[in-house]
This record gives structure tokens, C-alpha cells and sequence, in this order.
């Protein structure tokens, strides 16, 4: 029997490379092009009912913590008043609920805790970001160490 | 004169190193890609905060809202005022409440709002849902780190 093409000087064989490459170009070309880069987002979670609403009973004991936020005519932060004694800036903030929940001993302060924010109807929703994030934790070492996490707001104060 | 002469064969580069090359950067753009843009508007600049750490656990039939600078809301593609939020909440309420038994309330409203926007307009959106009879909410921030600072501002 003949065997043919048994040369040592035979050609090397190749696979048409190019329809392959031309998909793959293009399926390089559409993931670049829908590509975006967006930073990762978190959450603040509030638990509201609607006010009045059945099955919601108001822990009595523990009335929540007021923080009064007002702003300026452009929305810019004017002053922060936690319980009615007004506090320079959310770093005064947070060691002030600090103070109450952070030093207390047992675990019992820290779910008990609630924090109600009553803020003008124009202020920015960042300084409310900002309040919310100095009332809620603090980061430590990369560690989060949480303080208070039952936030609620007060019905909007509508602009007369 | 006399020509080269021309080869028969293919001649070709080796093509190896390239299309691997071209492999891994498929792979990392696939592993990246993100279709999921319908949920994050790119015309809300969310604040930033230190503690907003994306959601451990995926949440129970999430209805997000786009509050925008303009206080106008925004959920799914459909721009409406905050009032206008109404029968979509309702249309949305029923049918998660068909889905999960009754159990519509526990659904979470996240409320992505613009840095700049006036509290009282997310206020609104908050109470609108209460309103519909939705109870949970997640206000949406951006993790605060300095690359994401410098690529939001872009």
C-alpha cells in the first residue's frame, strides 16, 4: 500500500486562524465598548411604616433621638441640633451618639437606640447622607463598628 | 528581470501569543461588563458615604427610584413627577403582592437621590410609598474611596 504525503519536507499544517480572530476582535470590541466603570454603592436601611398604620407598636420607652438638620436658602448645611443642644459639625455628632450608644455596656443600647432626623425641606439630601453615615458607624482599623441602626424621618417640613 | 519566487504555503505570524492576549482581555471585559443600567442612572450623582457597603444578601423584590436634581422621579426608564409615582407604586404593589402572598410591604423601595437634591423631594418619595403601603427603604450611596471619587466626577 501507498501511503502519500509521508515526507519529512511536508508543510505544516495550519488552521485558518483569521474568521476566529475577526470574531474575536469583534467581541473585544463590543465589551470595551459597553464597558463602564461604576463604583460600588451601599445601602442606609429605614424601616418606615406609614404613620398610623395598624400592627406598628411605638416602643414608648425608648422615644427616639431627635436630630434637627437645618439648611440655607441654597440648601447648604446652616446647623445641626442633636436633642435640641446644637453640635458644630457630624464629627461632633457622632461622638455625641457615641457617648450614648457606644460606651454604654450590654448589647441592649445599640438595638434600642433610635435616631429621628427632622430636616429642612431644601437641604441637600448629602448633608442628610452625611448625618446618617457619622450616626451610623465609623470606621476603625477598616473595621465598621456600627452605632445606631433604626433611622426614621420626620413627615417633609413643607416651604410656606 | 528576474522575480522572487513565490511560495505556495501560507506564511503566516505565529498567532499564539496575540490571541491569547485577546482571550484574557475578553475575559476580563466580560467579567466586568455590567448590564444592569437600568437601576443605576447615570444622570444621579449619589452622595458618597464611608459606610455604604453594597448589600450582603440580595434584597426581597427591589423597586428602585431615581431622584434627580430636578425633583423629578425616575423608575424603570419612565421620568415622572413625584406624584406621578403613584399608579406606578400601586401597579408594582399588586403585583409583588400576587407574587409573594401578601407580603408586598416587606418589598424594599431603593432611593438613589441626587447629592444635590432638596431632602424634602426624597421625603416625598418616602412617604408616596408609605402611602401605597410600602414600609422598607434603602436610601442608595456611593462607597466613599478615592478612585470612585475621581471616576463619578468624570
Amino acid at each position: 500500500m501507498k501511503i502519500r504525503n509521508t515526507g519529512r519536507d511536508q508543510e505544516e499544517i495550519t488552521l485558518q486562524m483569521t474568521s476566529m480572530i475577526d470574531i474575536v476582535f469583534l467581541l473585544l470590541v463590543f465589551f470595551v465598548m459597553t464597558f463602564k466603570i461604576i463604583a460600588p454603592e451601599g445601602d442606609f436601611n429605614v424601616k418606615m411604616p406609614a404613620q398610623g398604620a395598624q400592627g406598628t407598636p411605638q416602643d414608648a420607652t425608648t422615644p427616639p433621638i431627635k436630630i434637627r438638620i437645618t439648611a440655607t436658602e441654597t440648601g447648604m448645611l446652616a446647623g445641626i441640633k442633636f436633642a435640641e443642644v446644637p453640635v458644630k459639625n457630624f464629627q461632633e455628632l457622632r461622638t455625641k451618639i457615641r457617648e450614648i450608644v457606644g460606651d454604654a455596656p450590654g448589647p441592649g443600647t445599640l438595638e434600642s437606640t433610635e435616631v429621628e432626623f427632622d430636616c429642612d425641606y431644601n437641604l441637600r439630601y448629602e448633608y442628610v447622607v452625611q448625618a446618617m453615615t457619622a450616626i451610623s458607624g465609623h470606621v476603625q482599623n477598616g473595621q465598621v463598628i456600627k452605632l445606631v441602626e433604626k433611622i426614621k424621618f420626620t413627615p417633609p417640613r413643607k416651604p410656606e | 528581470m528576474r522575480l522572487a519566487k513565490k511560495s505556495s504555503g501560507i506564511h503566516e505570524g505565529d498567532m499564539t501569543p496575540m490571541i491569547d492576549m485577546v482571550f484574557q482581555l475578553i475575559a476580563f471585559f466580560m467579567v466586568l461588563v455590567n448590564f444592569t443600567e437600568a437601576d443605576q442612572n447615570q444622570r444621579i450623582h449619589l452622595p458618597s458615604s464611608e459606610l455604604a457597603q453594597p448589600p450582603d444578601a440580595p434584597l426581597d423584590s427591589p423597586i428602585t427610584i431615581n431622584v434627580t436634581s430636578e425633583g423629578t422621579a425616575i423608575m424603570g426608564t419612565t421620568e415622572v413627577p413625584i406624584q406621578g409615582l403613584i399608579p406606578l407604586l400601586k401597579l408594582e404593589h399588586q403585583v409583588i403582592n400576587r407574587k409573594t402572598q401578601g407580603l408586598a410591604s416587606q418589598a424594599t423601595i431603593i432611593i438613589r437621590g441626587d447629592g444635590v437634591t432638596k431632602f424634602g423631594l426624597i421625603q416625598e418619595v418616602i412617604q408616596v410609598c408609605q402611602d401605597v403601603g410600602f414600609e422598607k427603604f434603602a436610601l442608595r450611596a456611593k462607597q466613599q474611596e478615592a478612585i470612585s471619587r475621581g471616576i463619578s466626577d468624570t
